[in-house]
């Protein structure tokens, strides 16, 4: 539907990422935005959309200093500023606005200005799941993992070397929090955060921002960056709690979410030459690859373990190191999306050669929600 | 144990009344005839309201977990715990713990046959799991 009009004009992430305890999460993400906006070079008063999950998008933007007539403060974990990318664009395309600011800034590790509620007691995590020890992420979302284990031969090495995958390519990535060399006896003598998933096998906890500028193509013709056409997109939610996701083997807020995606894009598989797949915990790369329809299911792990994601690999996957290795703040879905633009760009530092379509998805909560993008250069705009 | 205390709302308040009483009770779709989880007051399959409470086996099977070495406030003393997924008979999926058995996954392979055991923490009775014994 949106082939080749929306672009994304401008990209960027906060100065600095990883530790960065001088500054609050609204401060991140308003570095963000305003590295993002010089990026492009759009004028600050053009910007008339803002869109980001977390901080109430009229605190961001009214800090940053802009006036927005949209916005956008939808908030489904960390997959949101992909969905926010969605919504911008038909946002854009109907009528509401012009030119959309979406934003992300958490301060995970250091924790200055990071007042975002927990569901509370009455909620159907706070009544059914909390009482029985549920402690974040660690705790509820690999619990489908034992069970891909059991139907589908997955082994701990092969669960393993996704983390070693990643860490490869945070080697060739200067910005990456992680980037010794590792191993799979590394991984697999780490300890258990919860059984089995090994401290090596979760992702970082970091402090950083993102930011996106989303406008038309015709708009961006006089900017000063080639834009990244936004093909095609998808969301679907599925629970507000883990417990009752249909099948513990496979998201069906991934599945849906990427056949959307593919539909509006009208691309095969195939033509898809770089992907993100938001990886909290090291199965989320394994589900992701056969729910986005890449492998059957039950192949992802092999294929993993072989080296077909790592740098050299056919299918690149990851490739600033991903949560497990480059950042993950807390909502990483903004750090895919701009390691798929720099891909596209031809500007990553670990330059993956020919990338004119990159695949973007994110996960929100545990396993609550999914939004996925595919993003393409001028050339695959058109093709 | 202890940690966190869970707040009945008006629509899942008969669950924590029979969890009191050491009852297990789930609602029923009447049109649809299913079993449902989590508590509402309505069939969330067909949107009806012809739903009922009813007491349901505590018969479960072990459908997936994982062992906990990461304590939730509360639960320092607990470490390691299994925080488990576990398929009721009737159909549904519910989370809880499983007790009285060591947290070793030797002894915890998928599928196992539970039932239902209640104990209770922080004056709240909660239903928790155990291996069932001989039929």
């Amino acid at each position: 539907m949106s082939r080749g009009r929306i672009v994304i004009a401008g990209a960027a992430e906060s100065t600095e990422i990883g530790r960065v305890p001088g500054m609050s999460a609204l401060q991140l993400q308003v570095d963000a935005a305003r590295n993002a906006i010089a990026d492009c070079g759009i004028e600050p008063a053009a910007i008339d959309g803002l869109a980001t999950a977390g901080h109430p998008p009229i605190d961001v933007a009214h800090y940053l200093g802009v006036r927005p007539r949209y916005v956008d403060g939808t908030r489904v974990g960390g997959c949101s500023f992909l969905a926010h990318v969605r919504h911008a664009a038909a946002a854009i395309q109907a009528g509401h606005c012009e030119v959309v600011l979406v934003t992300h800034g958490q301060s995970g590790r250091s924790r200055v200005g990071m007042t975002y509620p927990d569901p509370g007691p009455e909620s159907m995590h706070g009544q059914f799941e909390r009482p029985f020890g549920t402690k974040g992420p660690p705790s509820m979302l690999p619990l489908g993992v034992l069970r891909y284990m059991k139907d589908f031969g997955l082994t701990p090495e092969q669960l393993a070397s996704v983390a070693v995958a990643q860490r490869r390519w945070a080697a060739l990535t200067p910005r990456a929090f992680k980037r010794d060399p590792l191993t799979v006896a590394d991984v697999l003598a780490s300890p258990y955060v919860d059984y089995p998933i090994h401290r090596l096998e979760c992702c970082l906890v970091t402090d950083g921002g993102g930011a996106l500028v989303i406008m038309e193509e015709e708009r961006a013709k006089d900017l000063r960056r080639k834009p990244v056409y936004v093909l095609g997109s998808g969301e679907s939610s599925e629970t507000p709690i883990i417990t009752t996701m249909d099948d513990f083997t496979t998201s069906r807020a991934f599945r849906v979410s990427a056949a959307q995606a593919f539909r509006e894009a009208r691309i095969a598989h195939a033509e898809v030459h770089h992907l993100m797949i938001y990886d909290a915990f090291a199965h989320l790369p394994i589900f992701g690859l056969e729910d986005l329809g890449f492998l059957p299911r039950g192949e992802a792990g092999p294929f993993i373990e072989a080296g077909n994601t790592s740098p050299g690999g056919q299918l690149p996957l990851n490739t600033s190191g991903g949560g497990l290795s480059y950042t993950h703040t807390g909502m990483y879905g903004m750090f895919a999306i701009q390691e798929s633009v720099r891909q596209l760009r031809g500007e990553a530092t670990a330059q993956v050669d020919g990338v004119e379509i990159s695949l973007a998805h994110g996960i929100g909560g545990m396993f609550n929600h999914a939004a996925t993008l595919i993003l393409g250069t001028a050339a695959a705009a058109v093709g | 144990m202890s940690g966190a205390v869970p707040e009945p709302t008006p629509d899942t308040l008969p669950f924590w009344e029979a969890a009191g009483r050491g009852v297990l009770s789930i609602q029923r779709c009447i049109d649809c005839a299913a079993h449902f989880f989590y508590p509402r007051d309505h069939c969330p399959t067909c949107l009806g309201d012809r739903v009922e409470w009813t007491e349901v086996s505590g018969r479960a099977t072990l459908h997936t977990y994982l062992i906990c070495h990461d304590p939730a406030p509360g639960f320092e003393n607990d470490v390691p715990y299994v925080i488990a997924i576990v398929e009721l008979e009737e159909g549904p999926r519910m989370m809880s713990n499983i007790v009285g058995v060591e947290p070793d996954p030797e002894l915890l392979p998928l599928d196992l046959p539970l039932e239902v055991v209640f104990e209770e923490r922080n004056s709240v009775v909660l239903p928790f799991f155990r291996p069932a014994g001989p039929a």
